[in-house]
Order: structure tokens, then sequence, then C-alpha cells
């Protein structure tokens, strides 16, 4: 991606909710694969993400949508810090957080927190609720002392749906939809501005989703939380996020206001997600015609030339091969990287 | 005890049976690993033995009475006595003492320093993973009785030598049993959260990594202790540990075999039967906590 198209996005934002929050310019992640034991080098990059920008604005929910392994998670991680970026840039509040040690990082993780999708692997088993959630708190010294720290915990949990008392269980003690409130809660420990949703609400059955979604569209209006919600769900982002991007094999190719998005898809890929939802009802479903895209995901270690979309893309021209498409705005908010629409 | 209230959604909330009393759960552990508590039963005479040995035993275990010597066993002398005329089954039950302090001593620091650098080996990853392994390779690479000999040749012989000596072989074998288990742990996701919530390495590697391995530690624990009374015996027996007249099993062997096997066998024949005993029970017990702990081996 060019470096038009990056200060493009960041004038495209037309702060609408407020000022911007978070600011990603040019994001790679290239995983390298090495060879050797002691001198390594490497043979290979997976392009995880491949120069993607976006901002986030305060207040504001933006979906990140897209296939496995398009690099969805891969984002959530380099904002987080939990891997380093091959290169750009992640602003949050005006400092760039790929720069910081981890010692500067420490008063910022306190702003940016996660919500895992997996509620069996993202608690500790051997510790309880009430230290999962009291950990944090005592460790950034937010509430030193120990009586008022399990009033808070009490708190917390209250707020995400949970009984008190659940302090002193065992995270195996409890179903998938009370650990993944747990996590919440945890999430919500140290009074954070944004958090990422990593396929929160994935590992869910249907009924539990619905209430983790309530839940968390709840708290964002009572805490005033920025949310970069990631999942391969379409329903569920549409009904959650304010502005929607879309990815591909570690590009974005389509960002818009969630209902713009939905009703006036651009990028043939979007398109093609779009209609592979399928539609509650059985009789329409059986009449609709499946247009399904051609071919599987290329490797993202060695993605197609020109736009990564244009081996299974129905709408692919010559160019489409040798030329990769600008990221650019066809109305006002809504960005496509595609040249044929 | 069941918990409702309004806030709550989820219909499974589990009956929280608490309150097993001690005694039923001996019982179920008796039916359940018999080999175990039998193990268990002999490792905990040893801890009684050698705390209670002044109150049980009416003899001496350092005083020489030329007036019993090679006395054969009797109802005087149970395991009869040795070539200075000391009771034989006297100087096992203190020797219960050296070989367990020596065993737990050797266990404990040994496993627990290998459990700390397996661990942080295992979460920093990387060149530090690698180069610290090699480290241990080294290390492994010497057969541990090698490893001790050379230790005791470097320091001299004494108990404190001892323990030194069979503690530097132990660390690399716990280290590399932990570490694998460890791996698996560090890309769990709440390894992840530990990080984004801003913990620092330490916090994580203690509170968070190292309590997820205590089942593979604990088995190398009660391993160890075997191995390091095994140890010291041959170390003691070779010379090279505890030194005469400190009552210890290894030193009574070396003792008396030679000499008087054939005219007095006794002399050897306890304190073997008393090293197999201890080091047989040890491992018996570790086995046993090895299928108590493991989750999938339960289940069959």
């Amino acid at each position: 991606m060019s470096p038009e198209t990056d200060t493009a996005v960041v004038q495209g934002s037309k702060a609408k909710l407020g000022e911007i929050l978070v600011d990603v310019k040019n994001l790679k992640m290239y995983f390298p694969i090495t060879e050797g034991i002691m001198i390594t080098r490497t043979v290979a990059e997976v392009k995880a993400v491949d120069g993607i920008s976006f901002h986030i604005n305060k207040g504001e929910t933006l979906g990140l949508v897209g296939e496995s392994g398009c690099g969805k998670t891969t984002i959530g991680r380099c904002i987080l810090q939990l891997e380093k970026a091959t290169q750009g840039e992640i602003f949050f509040e005006g400092q760039d957080l790929t720069k910081l040690s981890q010692k500067q990082m420490s008063p910022i993780r306190e702003k940016i927190q996660v919500i895992f999708q997996d509620p069996f692997s993202s608690l500790n088993p051997r510790m309880k609720i009430g230290d999962i959630l009291g950990e944090p708190i005592k460790v950034h010294g937010i509430i030193p002392d120990k009586a008022k720290r399990e009033a808070r915990v009490r708190e917390l949990l209250s707020l995400c749906g949970l009984n008190p008392r659940f302090a002193d269980r065992y995270p195996h003690e409890m179903s998938g939809g009370q650990r993944q409130r747990v996590g919440v809660a945890r999430a919500l420990a140290l009074n954070p501005e944004f958090i990422i949703c990593d396929e929160a609400v994935s590992a869910l059955d249907v009924s539990i989703q619905a209430q983790v979604i309530n839940l968390l569209e709840d708290l964002r209006d009572e805490f005033d939380l920025t949310y970069l919600f990631i999942s391969h769900d379409l329903s569920v982002i549409r009904h959650i996020c304010h502005r929607v991007a879309v990815m591909y094999l570690g590009h974005m190719v389509e960002l818009a206001e969630c209902d713009e998005l939905y009703d006036h898809p651009h990028h043939p890929y979007t398109r093609a997600l779009l209609a592979a939802v399928p539609i509650p009802d059985p009789t329409v479903e059986a009449k609709r015609a499946h247009k399904v895209v051609q071919g599987e995901v290329p490797s993202p270690i060695n993605p197609p030339s020109g736009c990564v979309f244009h081996p299974r893309c129905p709408k692919a021209v010559d160019s489409c091969s040798k030329n990769v498409p600008e990221f650019r705005e066809i109305k006002p908010g809504h960005w496509v990287a595609c040249t044929e629409v | 005890m069941v918990v409702i209230s309004e806030s709550m959604v989820e219909s499974d909330i589990e009956d929280l049976t608490t309150g097993n009393s001690w005694g039923a759960m001996v019982v179920t552990m008796l039916r359940k690993y018999p080999l175990g508590a039998f193990g268990a039963f002999i490792v905990f005479l040893m801890i009684f033995l050698a705390i209670f040995a002044n109150v049980i035993t009416p003899y001496d275990p350092v005083l020489n009475s030329f007036e019993n010597m090679l006395t054969p066993p009797n109802a005087q002398f149970w395991l009869g006595t040795d070539q200075f005329g000391r009771d034989i089954l006297t100087r096992i039950i203190y020797g219960s003492r050296t070989a367990l302090f020596v065993g737990f001593s050797c266990a404990i620091i040994g496993a627990f320093t290998g459990l700390v650098l397996g661990v942080a080996s295992a979460y920093f990853g990387g060149r530090f993973d690698l180069i610290f392994q090699r480290v241990m390779d080294v290390f492994m690479a010497f057969p541990l009785i090698i490893m001790a000999l050379a230790v005791v040749a470097v320091f001299g012989t004494g108990t404190q030598n001892v323990i030194i000596a069979i503690t530097i072989p132990f660390i690399p074998r716990c280290a590399r049993v932990v570490r694998s288990s460890a791996l698996s742990i560090r890309e769990i996701p709440y390894v992840d959260a530990a990080r984004a919530l801003g913990f620092t390495h330490t916090r994580i590697i203690l509170r968070h990594m190292v309590p997820n391995v205590m089942a593979p530690f604990l088995i190398m624990l009660t391993a160890f202790v075997g191995q390091a009374i095994l140890l010291e015996a041959s170390l003691s027996y070779l010379g090279l540990g505890v030194q005469e007249p400190v009552p210890a099993w290894g030193l009574m062997l070396q003792g008396g075999a030679e000499e008087y096997a054939e005219s007095a066998p006794w002399v050897a024949i306890w304190p073997g039967v008393a090293i197999s005993l201890a080091v047989f029970g040890f491992n018996l017990f570790g086995d046993s906590l090895r299928d108590a702990l493991d989750p999938k081996l339960r289940q069959q």
C-alpha cells in the first residue's frame, strides 16, 4: 500500500463520534520462517498483516471481519503489543506504541484491554475468580486496600451479571458463558478506554452470545468504551458495530459505516461474504441462488501479485494481477480497495 | 449449595459438594492406589523413625562396644551388630535421618531451581531458551555419579558437599521436564491475558505459569528423593560421601560388605534392604502421585 493511501485513510475519518483514539498506520506483521539452529536465516515470511491503516474514534465500535487466517487477530495482538510489528505505527492517544519499552507501556496497558475467544483457556485454572479480577487492580496499585479491592471485585462481577459469591470459585466450576463474563469483568478491572474483543462471542452458543453482546453494548454505553470487535460472524458485527472493516489475506478490502457496508457492498469479496450469510427463512434460503467464490484462500507466504483477491474475483480484469488497487474513498466514509467499482 | 440470583441466566450452576472428610479420602486413595499407599506407608514410616530415632532405639549408634562385635541377630540385637559392636538396627534407624535429610534437601533445592529455570526458559524462548538448553545439555551429558564425583573431588567430602554434588545434576533434569510442559502453557491465552494486563515477567512466571506445571514437577520431586537417597548411599559407599562415624546406609555397606560378606552377612544385608525399601517406597509413591494428578489417566 502506498503512503498516499495511508494519509487518505486518516483524512477520511470524518471525526463523527469525537477524536481519534487508535490510529494504525501502514501496519505490517511478517512472521519469519527460519532455518538453522544457531545461525538462523529467514527462508520465507508469512505476511499475516500487509500494510493496513485504519483508525478508531473515541466511543466507536469498529468491526473487523474476514475469514480464518486473514490477519484479524494479528492486528489485535499488534495493538496490544503482544507481537512486535514488523513495520508501521500504532498511535494510541497520540503515542506510538511500537516505540515504547515494556516499562513505558505499563501505564498504557491499563487503558487497552482484551477479551479472548476461548473462555476455557483464557482464565488461569489455578486461580480463584476473585484473584483473577483482583490481581491487576493490585499490581497497578489502583486499590491498595484489600477489603476495598474485594468490594471492587464483587462490583465487577455483578456488573457483568454474575453473582458476587463467584469470587470464591475456580474457573472450572463455571459454565462457558459465565467464564466469558469473567473475561469481560477482567477486561474492565482496570477501567480501560479501549477493549479489543477478539472473537469474544464466537465460542459461545447463540443464546449466550446474545447475552454477552448485550452486556458489551450496555458496558459501552455506561463507560464510554471504544471497541475493536474482531469476528467472522457478520450478523454479530452488524448488531454491535458503528463501522466495519473487511479483511482479506492481510489486506483491508473495504471499510464503511455499518449499514452502508451491508446495504451497498462494493468490493467483490465483501459481496461474496455477505451472500454467504444464511437466511433464517428456509423457503427463501432454498430459492436463493448461491454464488460461491471459487478456489481456496492463497497462502500468505506467497500472496498473489497485484490485488490479492484477483485469482478468485468474478470481476477481475488483466490489470488486477499487476497493479495493487488503491484504497480509495468512493463515497464519504466508504473506502474500497478495488479498481473495478 | 445452589446459588440462585436473578442476575444469573445460565442454568447449569453446579452443586458444589464440599466437606469430604479426610478419612473417607484416605480410604478411597487406598482402594484406588494400593501400591501408592504402600509407598506412602514406607515414606511416612521412615519419617517417623527419623524423627523419633533416639526414643525408639535403646543403643547409641556411634559408641563402640567390643564385647558385642559381630553378634548374629538375636533377641538383644534384632539385626545383629557390626565389627565395632554397634547395633545395626539402631544405625539403620539413625541412618534414615541422614538419608532423608540428604534426600529431601537435594530434591527440594534441585527441583525448585529447575522449576524456575525451566519455566523461565520456556517463557522467554528464542535465543535465551536455545543457549540455556545447550548449557543444560552439557550438564545432562555427565552421568549422575560422575558429576557427583567431580563435585566431591573439588569441594571435598562431608554431608553439605554431598548435597551440592547431588543437587547440581538434578537441576537440568527437572528444568528439561518442566520446560516442555511450560512451552505448551506459554501459548494458552491466559498467559497473553496476563501480559496484556501489564504484569511483570517475574509475576507471570511465578504466579501464572509455575502453578500450572505442578503435576510433572511433583513427580520429579518425589522421584528425586529416591534417587538422592540412592546416590548418597553410592557416594558414601565409595568413601566420597558422609564420613564415619555418622550413621549412613551407604557407609554401613562399605564397612561391612567387603570384609565380612561370608562370616557375618547381616552386616551388609540389612542396610541394603533399607536402601532398596526406601527407594522403592518413594518411587511407588511418585508413580501413584502422577496417576492421581493426571486428569487424563484419572478418567480411565
